[in-house]
């Protein structure tokens, strides 16, 4: 029993307590539901600390056997990357919560309830060391998230609710089908093993076999991220969510698409990888755009920064599919900040339904004169999300451009041209939301920040002034995971983002081509 | 002979105890009429209870019967307990439906008992007389339980068609009997193995029709494509404990000896009989998955439903190896208790003369009753694959095990269609906890005990299964090597 273990299993047992308890206390289940996320929130805070240098796959592992036949371990562990995704989980579901307090009234237990079951899922995708257990709780997890959409969400909840059930489960079976054909090779559904086999040449598989097991992989996770064209289920599941659901939503689970290209695609399918990465960078790309323009002219908000998900996401898989150092590690920034700071944006958006109870950007204007803290706020999340330097995205979207550039400079050209339509389409959304003349409707009900509100926002602000400023808090161990992860496609890059001699930058824009 | 009689009726134990239990019930329903409403279902709980007891004994005298007619093994205890379950949870809603229904007789249960009694017999059988003597006594006694109530139009139809069609089953069943005999000059399944894999085996052909015959009157009995037509009627008909009972007893022991028959007497002439299978199975997911995507009814989707899972059993038994054996056994382990569960939840919610079974009826059920709901959720979720249940350990083991043999294209094919399957299931999932309460759920009365362990326990069985689903897949694979 480790500190990974405590968090993992905190939101499972708040869970089962939180069905326990009678539909009428709604207040006990808040406090409740409060109480277990922030517990599970301040031992994860543990885990950096505790996390030594070494190998990065030995952290927090717990291994025990759990099936026998077909041997399936309940194995977990944190590396790098998936330690930050936790603590990026952890932190949001008490915010969540907080931000939830009073706009969930009706069905309240129940609400609780799936969002602790969502923190379980979540937390046990980023560690599951296990194949099976990875797809157990990759399931697992769309249940409450599914409901938490079709119950609380708003008009079209059902349609969205269904078809983002749906579109996940389409793309997962086939990564069921992939994950027993691998058991059936090798008789093991253990990640370090199958990577040790693989490193040993004790396993190979052929091209063709390799791509088809890539591609089962890449589709289950490229709906989720979503990489365009598979994304028409995010702007109705965004849209339709509420405020949580989003914010779990986009922070959090097209994390798991991400992070499932990097921990599993890339390692165990390295060359079928490799020969797909012109044509998931292209669709990564056509992403970058076509959701900066699509969200350009969005006439609601939420559908504004659902877009603006598909093209940072767009961003993300670039990096990743750059296979540089660089990329590798801007992608991983870019995922945690496009959790932050699109939290926030979604969060805040929240808050302004709550008060106007419209998602129309034509509803709003002049609230920076009815509530000029909650419009600084909003102000902050926008800048970071168009990339100002000093704030989070800067730093990850710089990395991925420079990373891309050197592997091929006309994909970061293209991909450049996001970035400056990141700056139209949400300073315009700013300008028309918050800036003008307050109307009779803004000025009576969009009041300012009340406590509550300040205290999920803040945390948000924090972190992205931190990750802009001081982003080596975060990415040394970012980094020892992701060059194990370039490691295994072959290529080793020794050098360090923080001290890059230029002569291996050369070396690196040789072995990348 | 005489000298092994003892050890004989031991190991025919549990079809002695409830073939003799039902007939004293049907004395004491001319004894005590309807002043014994609630004594004929209690009997039959610990007739079942003393049968699983008896069948579990006699495993520990395994061994071949009455001159090898009967063969118990742990097949045969796995899926006699599995039918006796079956036929618990079918009696404990049935206290509410027959009440509620003014319909409480003896006869009911005395019917139920001889059904069991018959399908245990099919699940011991070594022999393809006492397989058909088995399938007869099973399928006569659900003939007229479809339509045990008589008054309703519907169960008349449902019953007379049940009858019909099966009885044309049989004698395609009985007819392949026939040519096999024929052929090998004997009925006896090891004896008949014997024969086929011999150097001096008959023509292929001949086996090859012999085989296709049986399989028609047994896939009948599972519902499998193209043999299935009967399934959405008869189950909509049926009353409703009588159609969740069709949809796993008789099922779970047809497959029993087609699995037996297959994998031990035709384990020769695989490559023959697998791209018939094949077909079946395809078919039976697309035709179960698709067709129920379109059904408002939810006995009827729960009918199509059931064709699929069919398939997906099918699926095991092309995979022509003792993991698939082991594989389709768990599988029918689960999906009995969550298809039984499912049904029980529109039990409940059916009303007096069975007027609520559509898919909006459902609606709002999470907020008037939540703990069916919470129940229904558990089976829909297990139906759907969804991991941590049952029925998702099923699918897994089966596809492993297709894709072990090898049957790749099958296994994507079938995945697929289960991933449209979710789409019907998430319907009343919908409907539970995301729409304002119907009429349906409104009107509905408390829980009575009876059905609510008819949820509970198979809710509580559906999720073991899906958490610690070893202990059952190890017994399935040591059973399983038996079959041979």
């Amino acid at each position: 029993m480790n500190l990974l273990t405590v968090v993992l299993l905190l939101p499972l047992v708040g869970f089962l307590v939180a069905l326990a308890v009678p539909r009428s206390s709604e207040g006990f289940s808040r406090c409740w539901a409060m109480g277990v996320s922030l517990a599970t929130f301040l031992v994860s805070v543990a885990l950096p600390f505790r996390f030594a240098h070494g190998r990065a796959w030995d952290r927090f592992t717990v291994d025990l056997p759990w099936i026998a036949s077909p041997e399936i371990h309940f194995h977990i562990a944190a590396d790098g990357v998936s330690l930050w995704l936790v603590l990026l989980s952890t932190l949001l579901t008490p915010l969540c919560v907080l931000i939830s307090w009073h706009s969930i009234s009706s069905r309240v237990k129940e609400f609780y309830a799936f969002l602790l079951l969502l923190e379980f899922g979540l937390v046990g995708v980023f560690i599951a060391q296990d194949l099976f257990l990875f797809y157990v709780f990759w399931e697992v997890s769309l249940v409450p998230m599914y409901f938490l959409i079709g119950i609380w969400g708003h008009e079209r909840r059902i349609y969205a609710a269904v078809k983002f059930f749906l579109y996940t489960m389409a793309g997962s079976v086939l990564m069921l089908a992939a994950i027993i054909y691998i058991y059936n090779r090798t008789q093991t559904f253990s990640y370090p093993a199958l990577v040790g086999m693989l490193a040993s040449g004790r396993l190979a598989f052929s091209p063709a076999e390799e791509m088809l097991l890539f591609l089962a992989f890449f589709v289950a996770f490229a709906i989720k991220v979503p990489l365009f064209p598979l994304h028409t289920w995010l702007p109705d599941a965004h849209v339709e969510a509420p405020t949580a659901g989003s914010i779990m939503l986009a922070s959090v689970m097209l994390k798991m698409g991400t992070y499932g290209i990097l921990h599993f695609c890339l390692p165990l399918f390295p060359g079928a990888a490799r020969q797909c990465a012109p044509w998931i960078a292209t669709l990564a790309i056509i992403g970058i755009i076509y959701g900066a323009l699509v969200a350009m002219v969005q006439p609601n908000l939420k559908k504004l920064v659902a877009y603006s998900s598909v093209s940072h996401l767009g961003f993300v898989v670039l990096g990743i599919f750059s296979f540089t150092q660089m990329g590798l590690d801007g992608a991983v920034y870019q995922m945690l900040n496009h959790g932050i700071s699109t939290g926030a944006l979604f969060l805040i958006v929240g808050l302004l339904y709550e008060r106007r109870h419209s998602l129309a950007i034509a509803d709003y204007g002049g609230v920076a004169t009815a509530a000029p803290w909650l419009s600084t706020a909003f102000l902050m999340t926008t800048l970071a999300s168009i990339g100002l330097p000093l704030l989070n995205n800067f730093v990850g979207e710089f990395l991925v451009l420079q990373g891309t550039a050197l592997a091929h400079f006309n994909w970061t050209a293209w991909a450049a041209i996001g970035v400056i339509l990141s700056a139209c389409y949400m300073l315009w959304m700013y300008q028309r939301v918050f800036y003008g003349v307050a109307g009779d409707e803004v000025r009576a009900h969009v009041s300012d920040l009340k406590p509550r509100e300040w205290a999920a926002v803040i945390p948000l602000i924090a972190m992205m002034v931190w990750m802009g400023i001081h982003p080596q808090s975060f990415l040394p161990s970012v980094g020892r995971a992701t060059a194990r992860v370039l490691d295994q496609t072959s290529i080793n890059v020794q050098f360090r983002v923080e001290a890059r001699p230029p002569a291996h930058t050369l070396t690196e824009v040789a072995r990348a081509r | 002979m005489p000298a092994n009689l003892g050890l004989d009726m031991i190991r025919f134990l549990p079809e002695t105890i409830l073939t003799v239990v039902g007939t004293l019930l049907m004395v004491l329903e001319g004894l005590l009429g309807r002043r014994g409403a609630k004594l004929y279902g209690n009997l039959t709980l610990v007739t079942l209870a003393a049968g699983i007891g008896a069948a579990v004994y006699a495993n520990s005298y395994a061994g071949p019967a009455f001159g090898g007619m009967l063969m118990v093994d742990g097949f045969a205890t796995f899926f006699r307990v599995l039918v006796m379950v079956v036929g618990i949870l079918t009696v404990l809603p049935s206290y509410h439906f027959l009440a509620q229904q003014d319909a409480e007789t003896a006869e009911y249960h005395v019917l139920l008992l001889f059904s069991i009694a018959g399908q245990c017999l099919m699940a011991a059988a070594n022999d393809l007389i006492i397989v058909f003597i088995g399938l007869e006594i099973s399928s006569i006694a659900s003939y007229v339980l479809a339509g045990y109530l008589r008054d309703d139009k519907r169960a008349n139809e449902a019953s007379l068609k049940y009858f019909l069609l099966g009885s044309f089953a049989t004698a395609f069943f009985l007819y392949g009997v026939a040519l096999i005999y024929g052929a090998t000059g004997t009925v006896n399944l090891t004896a008949v193995r014997a024969a086929l894999t011999g150097t001096d085996a008959p023509a292929p052909v001949f086996i090859g029709v012999a085989m296709a015959l049986m399989f028609v009157g047994l896939g009948f009995k599972i519902s499998a494509a193209p043999f299935q037509i009967w399934a959405p009627d008869v189950y909509q008909g049926a009353p409703t404990p009588v159609a969740a009972f069709l949809s796993a007893g008789p099922k779970a022991a047809a497959f029993a000896v087609i699995l037996r028959i297959f994998m031990t007497s035709f384990g020769s002439f695989g490559a023959v009989w697998e791209p018939l299978v094949w077909f079946s199975a395809l078919l039976s997911m697309t035709i179960g998955n698709f067709a129920a995507l379109l059904q408002s009814n939810v006995k009827r989707m729960l009918a199509y439903s059931s064709i699929a899972h069919a398939g997906y059993v099918l699926v095991a038994l092309t995979a022509r190896s003792q993991v698939g054996t082991a594989a389709a056994m768990f599988y029918l382990a689960a999906y009995a208790l969550m298809n039984v569960g499912a049904f029980s939840a529109v039990t409940y919610l059916s009303g007096k003369g069975e007027r609520y079974q559509n898919v909006e009826d459902f609606a709002g059920l999470s907020q008037k009753q939540p703990l069916t709901a919470a129940m229904l959720t558990i089976f829909l979720l297990s139906l759907i694959g969804v991991p941590l249940t049952g029925g998702f350990f099923g699918k897994f083991y089966i596809f492993k095990a297709a894709l072990e043999s090898h049957l790749v294209w099958l296994t994507v094919l079938g995945l697929l269609t289960s991933a449209v399957a979710a789409y019907y299931y998430l319907r009343v999932l919908v409907m539970m906890y995301m729409k304002e309460p119907s009429d349906a759920v409104a009107a509905a009365e408390p829980l009575s005990p009876g059905l609510r362990a008819a949820l509970v326990l198979p809710a509580i069985g559906t999720l073991v299964l899906g958490i610690f689903p070893g202990w059952l897949l190890n017994f399935a694979g040591r059973s399983a090597s038996l079959v041979k």
